[in-house]
């Protein structure tokens, strides 16, 4: 049984989750960066926007997203997933990066500033390395997150073998063929991994509050 | 020579407030800026600094760092800043943190060994305790070698045998790099130590300039306080509350007296 399991939609959902996690990574990082900083107006409607796939039903999302794929051919193919969960996943990596550098004190950064660094050396050297947790909770969580998701792969990515069949689809598509035993034990591969993840994010944070002495 | 002349609108405790500041500072000089909270000291300090946006001008060594076309980035003002909390890169080890600034291996080990910091180069800051870090903030302060030193009430978090010391490797440093340091304090035996003129700040002015003994030596009527100096004519200066007294004491007077005793003081009516 087990030696016949398929694992091309793991691979794929782990492919995409990755790409994604890295993508996101690097365009969340200034984006974050200018929110905690900025003063301006803008800066609450900037926020709302990047906030809207956490309270859009993943259908809104993905009937939007289908509706523009559709002039550019992107629908049913692995760079359109890509693209797609980028929106999808945006808001879990902004929030944490935001947080974190909202939380650095802000006379940390100033010395860096007085001390003739420019935004990015003090980005790289003084900011990023003092939230290291909030940092592997941004990437840990957005490609989690990305991995889960369901309902915009399936109404943008259907399931084509090899292309957009990843894992939540495939056990949808168990399930629908009544096929419980490949579901449990799919479903039960994506449980384990997706605990073992949250839990090394979590145990991670825990002993990083505790840390200190010599470098 | 610093020529400050600034304005800006502020939000202070009790309302709006409108921060007006103009005043010449001399190279070489110790100023500290004095006031009760909220009378605007740090705002001054970090408008200095390019931290904070104002109007009106600023002019250090002939160069302008504010008019108003343009304001010089903080970057670009070569400004030691030792701030309240001392802002250290929590990230780095202590000598990491003066690297960082500028990477001048001889001057970090200089200013670590007259710090008494030289031991503790590997460590991270949050393993140091306040005077550590303290001693820290202010070597990181001078790595640039600044023309400018700015203090934010260096010593307000310490107790006070540390301050004593610490105080006086501040001086030290002030004068070795021929800095002009510009304090924000309100502890007066800082700044009698320190300092060589004191500005006093009223709700967003200045309503008190001039030499440290000046300003401090102002009519006095309470009677205890503590022994900050003895010169060699037996003249003890006391501190009496927020003010300075001088006054004679005999041999006797003078027994076991050491700094920092408290003493009282006893006026005798004289007909």
């Amino acid at each position: 049984m087990l030696q016949n399991l398929d694992l091309t939609p793991f691979i794929l959902s782990f492919k995409l989750a990755g790409i994604t996690t890295l993508i996101l990574f690097l365009l969340s990082l200034p984006l974050a960066w200018y929110l905690a900083q900025t003063k301006s107006k803008v800066k609450p409607f900037i926020e709302a926007i990047t906030a809207l796939p956490i309270v859009l039903p993943p259908s809104v999302l993905g009937f939007y997203i289908l509706m523009v794929f559709a002039e550019v051919d992107l629908n049913f193919t692995f760079t359109g997933l890509v693209i797609a969960s980028c929106f999808y996943s945006l808001p879990f990596m902004v929030q944490p990066l935001q947080g974190g550098f909202e939380s650095l004190n802000k006379n940390m950064i100033e010395a860096s500033y007085l001390a003739g660094k420019s935004q990015i050396v003090t980005l790289f050297r003084v900011a990023l390395p003092n939230i290291k947790p909030a940092l592997l909770t941004a990437l840990i969580i957005t490609f989690a997150h990305t991995v889960g998701e369901f309902g915009v792969i399936l109404m943008i990515g259907g399931s084509i073998p090899d292309e957009t069949k990843v894992a939540s689809i495939a056990i949808y598509e168990m399930v629908e063929i009544m096929d419980y035993s490949a579901a449990h034990i799919y479903s039960a591969i994506m449980l384990l991994i997706s605990f073992v993840v949250l839990f090394s994010v979590y145990f991670f944070n825990h002993t990083q509050k505790r840390i200190g002495g010599i470098k | 020579m610093l020529n400050i002349d600034i304005s800006k609108e502020l939000c202070g405790a009790d309302g709006k407030m409108s921060l007006n500041i103009a005043c010449s500072i001399k190279r070489g000089e110790f100023v500290a800026i004095s006031g009760k909270s909220g009378s605007g000291k740090t705002t001054l300090l970090r408008i200095l600094a390019g931290l904070e946006e104002a109007k009106g001008s600023i002019e250090f060594a002939n160069e302008t760092w504010l008019d108003n076309k343009k304001a010089l980035s903080p970057q670009k003002r070569n400004i030691g800043f030792v701030f309240q909390d001392y802002a250290l890169f929590e990230n780095m080890t202590v000598e990491e943190n003066l690297l960082f600034v500028k990477n001048d291996k001889k001057l970090a080990q200089y200013l670590l060994e007259v710090t008494e910091l030289f031991t503790l180069k590997h460590r991270l800051p949050n393993t140091l305790s306040g005077g550590q870090k303290q001693r820290v903030a202010l070597c990181r302060a001078m790595m640039n070698r600044p023309k400018l030193l700015f203090l934010d009430e260096p010593l307000s978090a310490l107790d006070p045998s540390i301050r004593l010391k610490l105080q006086d490797k501040i001086l030290e440093l002030h004068k070795e790099f021929g800095t002009t340091t510009i304090m924000v304090s309100h502890d007066p035996s800082e700044i009698y130590r320190l300092a060589s003129r004191v500005l006093v700040l009223e709700e967003g002015k200045i309503v008190d300039d001039g030499t440290t003994k000046e300003i401090m030596m102002q009519d006095s009527n309470t009677l205890k306080g503590e022994l900050l100096a003895l010169n060699t004519e037996n003249i003890a200066t006391v501190l009496v509350g927020q003010q300075l007294i001088e006054v004679a004491l005999s041999k006797e007077e003078l027994g076991e007296l050491k700094l920092g005793d408290l003493i009282s003081l006893a006026t005798h009516k004289t007909l």
